[in-house]
C-alpha cells in the first residue's frame, strides 16, 4: 500500500484496525456459543455412583443396570465358561488387556476383582451399540460351530468374549469398558466409584 | 374491463419503480431460455422445490404439537414419542400431516438422487457449472443432516440407536474425536439435550441454510443456463435478439410441463400416505414403534433406505491401517464416499458431455457403480456375515473405482461427435 493522493494511510490504518478488533469480538462471542452446547452442570451432576445387589445372580446368570445411562452388566460367570477365557487368547485382538480399558484392578484375564462376577458397560466400542448375550455355545449361537459364549453386536458384527474381550478382525477396536466398581461386602457392588478407603 | 387494466397496471408500475418484480419475473421466468429439448429426467428439480415446500409446511403444523422432551410422563412413556402419537391419535388430521412429512423425507431423497443422477447422465456437472454441482452437493448435505436430525425426534428405539451409532462416528476421529461427539450430544449419552437440539437444528437451523444453499444452486443455474441431454451448448447459436434458437421460454413451456411432473407425483405421492405411509418398513421402521431404551439395542438396527449405500461402506471397511484402528478408516470411507462426488466437475476428462456421445468405457463404469450402489443400500439393510462384508468389500472398491479411475477412463474413451445443437425428435 502505498501513501499518495488516493490513499489516506492514516484512515486506512484505522479501518483495519476496527476491522480486526471486530474480528476478535466475534471470535470471542462464538466461545460462549459453543460452550453452551457442552453438557450442563445438571448432566454433570447425573453421573452419581449406583449400588447394585448381586445375591439373587447365579451363576450364568446376567443383569443390566444404569449408570450414566448407560447399561453396565453384571455378569455371574460359571467354573466352565471361566476355563473357556484362557483357551481363545489367540482370536482375540487384545486378550491380556494390555489397552487402558479397565481400571488397573480389573486388568486380569478375567477382568474382574472377584474372578467369576465380570461388571462391563454394554456398550460396543464400535459405535456404541449394546451387544445382545450369546451364551449358548456352538452352533446353537447362531455365530459359529466352536463359538465359546459370549456376546456379539447387532450393528456391524462385533463379537466378544466373556470378560468382554473383542475378537480380531471385527470393527469394534477396543475390549469392552471395565467401569470404576468396588464391593461393599460380598453381594453388594457399587459402580462409578473405587475408593481403596 | 379497461379500467381494470389500467388500475392493475398502475399498481404494477408502483411497485416497480420500489421493487424489481417484472425484471425478475422475467430474468427468471418469461425470459429464461431453456434447451427445447428437456426429457424425463429434468422434472426432478422443480420436484424437489415441491417437497421442500411440503415438508416445510408439514413440519412447521407438526412443530406445533410435538414436544422435544426425554422425560417419561405419568405413564412411564417418553413425552416426545408419547407426542408423536398424540398427534397421528388425537390432533384432527395429524396422522395426515405426520405420515405427509416422513413420506416426503424419503420422497426428498428419490427426487434428489433422480436430480443427481439426471446431472451424472448429461454431464451437468462440467464447465461452467461446477459451481451449480457444488452447491447441490451441499444441499444434498444438509438434507442428509435434515434427514438424521429429524429421525431421531420420535424418540423411538430406531432413533435413539441410529443417533447413538452416527453421533460415536465422530468419537472416531483422532485426538479431538470423544470431545467432539460428547458436545454434539450434550450429554455422556444421548439423551435429552441430545433431543432437544437437534430438534433446533431440524427446524430451524438446517433449513435456513437449505433456503440459502437453494437460492445460490438456482441463481447460479439462471446465470449460466440449464444443460440439457445433448450437453451442448445452447447459448453458441443465438438469433438476431441474442435469443438462443433451442431455447425456449421458461414460463409457460416449462412451467406448464412440470405441472404434469408434479399431477403424477402427487398420485405416487398420495397413495403412498394413504395406503402404505410405512412403505413395508423402509420409510418408518418397526422398531421405531417402540420407544427409546437406551439399556437394550434392537436386534437388528438399519438406517432409513437412502442412508444404507453409505453404511455398507462404513461397515464394509474392517482393516486398521497406519496404526490407526478400522473404526476411523470406516468413518473415513463414508465421508469420502459423498463427499467424492462433489470432484465429479475435475474428475471428469470426456470431450463430450452427454451419455448420448459417451463411448463404452464409461458406460460401463457408470453401469458398474450403480449397480454396486444398489447392491451396497441393499446390503446396509441386512445385518452383517462375513460373505456380506466381502460383498460390501467388493462393490465399495468398484464405487469408488467409478470416481477415482474417471480423469484415466474418461479420456480413454471412444466418444462420438457432439451435435452442434441440441437434437430433438
Amino acid at each position: 500500500m502505498s501513501c499518495d493522493d488516493t490513499v489516506d494511510c492514516g484512515r486506512r490504518r484505522l479501518l483495519v484496525a476496527t476491522a480486526a478488533a471486530g474480528g476478535v469480538a466475534g471470535v470471542a462471542v462464538a466461545v460462549p456459543f459453543v460452550a453452551s452446547m457442552l453438557p450442563s452442570e445438571r448432566a454433570k451432576a447425573a453421573g452419581a455412583p449406583v449400588e447394585v445387589d448381586i445375591s439373587k445372580l447365579a451363576p450364568g446368570e446376567m443383569m443390566t443396570v444404569e449408570w450414566r445411562g448407560k447399561p453396565v452388566w453384571i455378569i455371574n460367570r460359571t467354573k466352565e465358561q471361566l476355563a473357556g477365557l484362557a483357551k481363545i487368547g489367540e482370536k482375540l485382538a487384545d486378550p491380556k488387556s494390555d489397552k487402558n480399558m479397565q481400571p488397573e484392578y480389573a486388568k486380569n484375564e478375567t477382568r474382574s476383582i472377584k474372578p467369576e462376577i465380570l461388571v462391563a458397560v454394554g456398550i460396543c466400542t464400535h459405535l456404541g451399540c449394546s451387544p445382545s448375550e450369546k451364551f449358548k455355545t456352538g452352533a446353537e449361537s447362531g455365530i459359529d460351530a466352536d463359538w465359546p459364549g459370549g456376546f456379539f453386536c447387532p450393528c456391524h458384527g462385533s463379537t466378544f468374549d466373556l470378560a468382554g474381550r473383542v475378537y480380531k478382525s471385527k470393527p469394534a477396536p477396543d475390549n469392552l469398558e471395565i467401569p470404576p466398581h468396588m464391593y461393599l461386602g460380598d453381594a453388594r457392588i457399587v459402580i462409578g466409584e473405587d475408593k481403596k478407603a | 374491463m379497461s379500467k381494470v387494466n389500467a388500475i392493475l397496471q398502475g399498481t404494477l408500475n408502483w411497485v416497480d419503480e420500489r421493487f424489481p418484480l417484472t425484471s425478475n419475473w422475467k430474468a427468471h421466468l418469461s425470459e429464461y431460455y431453456a434447451p427445447k429439448n428437456f426429457n424425463f429426467w429434468y422434472f426432478f428439480g422443480s420436484l424437489a422445490m415441491l417437497v421442500l415446500v411440503l415438508q416445510i409446511v408439514t413440519g412447521i403444523l407438526l412443530t406445533m404439537h410435538f414436544k422435544p422432551d426425554a422425560s417419561l410422563n405419568a405413564s412411564g412413556v417418553p413425552v416426545a414419542f408419547a407426542s408423536v402419537e398424540y398427534i397421528m391419535r388425537d390432533v384432527p388430521w395429524g396422522w395426515m400431516i405426520r405420515y405427509m412429512h416422513s413420506t416426503g423425507a424419503s420422497a426428498f431423497f428419490v427426487v434428489v438422487y433422480m436430480h443427481m443422477f439426471r446431472g451424472m447422465l448429461y454431464g451437468s456437472y462440467r464447465k461452467p457449472r461446477e459451481l451449480i454441482w457444488i452447491f447441490g452437493m451441499i444441499i444434498f448435505l444438509c438434507l442428509m443432516a435434515e434427514a438424521f436430525f429429524g429421525y431421531l425426534l420420535p424418540w423411538g428405539q430406531m432413533s435413539f440407536w441410529g443417533a447413538q451409532v452416527i453421533v460415536n462416528l465422530f468419537s472416531a476421529i483422532p485426538l479431538i474425536g470423544p470431545d467432539l461427539s460428547l458436545w454434539l450430544r450434550g450429554d455422556y449419552v444421548v439423551g435429552d439435550a441430545t433431543l432437544n437440539r437437534f430438534f433446533a437444528f431440524h427446524v430451524i437451523a438446517v433449513p435456513m441454510v437449505l433456503l440459502g444453499l437453494v437460492a445460490a444452486h438456482i441463481i447460479a443455474l439462471h446465470e449460466v443456463g440449464s444443460n440439457n441431454p445433448d450437453g451442448v451448448e445452447i447459448k453458441k447459436k443465438k438469433d438476431a435478439n441474442g435469443i438462443p434458437l433451442d431455447g425456449i421460454p421458461f414460463h409457460p413451456y416449462y412451467s406448464v410441463k412440470d405441472i404434469v411432473g408434479v399431477i403424477v407425483f402427487l398420485m405416487v405421492f398420495s397413495i403412498v400416505v394413504f395406503f402404505m405411509p410405512e412403505f413395508g418398513g423402509y420409510f418408518l421402521e418397526y422398531n421405531n414403534f417402540f420407544p427409546a431404551d437406551p439399556l437394550v439395542t434392537p436386534p437388528h438396527i438399519a438406517p432409513v433406505w437412502y442412508f444404507t449405500p453409505y453404511y455398507s461402506i462404513l461397515r464394509a471397511v474392517t482393516y486398521p491401517l497406519f496404526g490407526i484402528d478400522a473404526k476411523f478408516w470406516g468413518v473415513v470411507a463414508m465421508g469420502a464416499s459423498t463427499l467424492i462426488i462433489a470432484l465429479l466437475p475435475w474428475l471428469d476428462r470426456s470431450p463430450v458431455k452427454s451419455i448420448r456421445y459417451r463411448g463404452p468405457l464409461y458406460k460401463g463404469f457408470l453401469a458398474a457403480f450403480i449397480i454396486s450402489f444398489f447392491i451396497l443400500g441393499y446390503l446396509g439393510m441386512l445385518g452383517p456375515t462375513p460373505m456380506r462384508t466381502i460383498v460390501a468389500q467388493i462393490c465399495s472398491v468398484i464405487y469408488f473405482a467409478f470416481f477415482l479411475l474417471m480423469p484415466i477412463y474418461s479420456s480413454l474413451d471412444k466418444c462420438q461427435p457432439e451435435p452442434d445443437r441440441v437434437t430433438s425428435k
